[in-house]
């Protein structure tokens, strides 16, 4: 995965390839732990059940961010270099759900300072309910020479 | 000070919570600097290949060295579950469980988060944070029970001072309704 997408490459309404996972209990603790996250409704299921009334134990807000990081950076290449993102959660991601990520290239523009922007919806859906969705924009190289990473200050401005 | 009862489903927004709106909290040095465990922990737990975070010749072309995915900005102010003195467990997001003491919400659930990613993190970087309450509303009831939707940025910057990300959490603090415990 060493190369990267271009800006280019890109245009609206381009389809991601989906990434399906089948999600665990492992997937849930392993996920918070990961991003120290010790609160008990994401590894007790007792807990998560009993007091807080959901169904299972059930994946983490930053856990969730690291998917949607590595579904947009295993389609863009290392190059591309995440500007934004904002979720919404509308439902839970429980032990034995087949997750689904599908994203959709909304625009491709570019700013003052040359840097080229992709936004990207993704949804995660569980039987075809989302459960949440991610609004994105990725920078990504214009040319073969650019480098999104190799901006600072006033030439990054996500 | 905990609000309860009537007072609590006043639409009205009490003056010491009006009063912290735009206000800065919680100016925190993370408890260890970034590391790269965690950075691999992280991908691991997501399966994410990227090469800037498991190969140092690519992170050397492409990044200057080794970065963490940014995404993992949160972590790294999450505080240890236990630590020598503490008595009291370390809350991250600590203004949301203010909040949530303040109008005596005993449950909460984030709905909405923003992260607008700055700087590159990289292993060794020494982060400082703080919080801003955004926003606070009226009462209001969802499918999980009766509270308030609030709004609070976290901004973060590395030892130079320079800012590498921001966050912004919308929570809602409920109350389960009658016979659903």
């Amino acid at each position: 995965m060493t190369t990267s997408l271009l800006a280019t490459d890109v245009h609206e309404g381009d389809a991601l390839p989906p990434l399906s996972y089948d999600v665990s209990a492992t997937t849930i603790v392993l996920g918070a732990l990961a991003a120290r996250d010790w609160r008990p409704m994401h590894h007790d299921h007792d807990f998560a059940v009993n007091r807080n009334g959901t169904q299972d134990i059930f994946m983490n807000t930053p856990n969730q961010a690291a998917w949607f990081e590595r579904y947009l950076t295993d389609w863009s290449g290392p190059k591309g270099r995440l500007g934004r993102m904002r979720f919404r959660m509308r439902g839970s991601v429980f032990p034995g759900d087949t997750m689904v990520l599908q994203g959709t290239v909304r625009s491709v523009t570019q700013d003052d300072s040359g840097c080229a922007w992709a936004t990207v919806d993704v949804d995660l859906t569980v039987d075809g309910d989302v459960k949440t969705s991610c609004h994105a924009t990725i920078a990504l190289p214009s040319s073969p020479d650019d480098n999104p990473w190799a901006r600072t200050g006033p030439t990054w401005t996500p | 000070m905990t609000v309860t009862g009537a007072a609590a489903e006043s639409d009205e927004l009490p003056a010491d919570v009006a009063a912290l709106i735009g206000e800065v909290q919680y100016e925190i040095e993370g408890e260890f600097p970034v590391e790269r465990g965690y950075v691999w922990t992280t991908c691991s737990s997501v399966e994410n290949g990227n090469p800037l975070f498991w190969d140092d010749a690519v992170a050397e072309e492409i990044t200057g060295g080794p970065i963490a995915p940014p995404t993992m900005l949160s972590v790294w102010f999450r505080p240890h579950h236990w630590a020598p003195g503490r008595t009291e467990q370390a809350l991250p997001l600590q203004v949301h469980f203010d909040l949530k003491a303040r109008f005596d919400l005993p449950e909460a659930v984030m709905t909405d988060n923003t992260i607008v990613f700055h700087e590159p993190v990289r292993p060794g970087d020494r982060l400082h944070t703080h919080q801003i309450l955004r926003s606070v509303s009226e009462p209001k009831t969802t499918k999980l029970g009766t509270g308030r939707f609030w709004v609070i940025d976290v901004e973060y910057f590395n030892q130079r001072d320079q800012l590498v990300g921001v966050e912004s959490y919308t929570g809602f603090g409920y109350r389960r309704a009658e016979g659903e415990a």
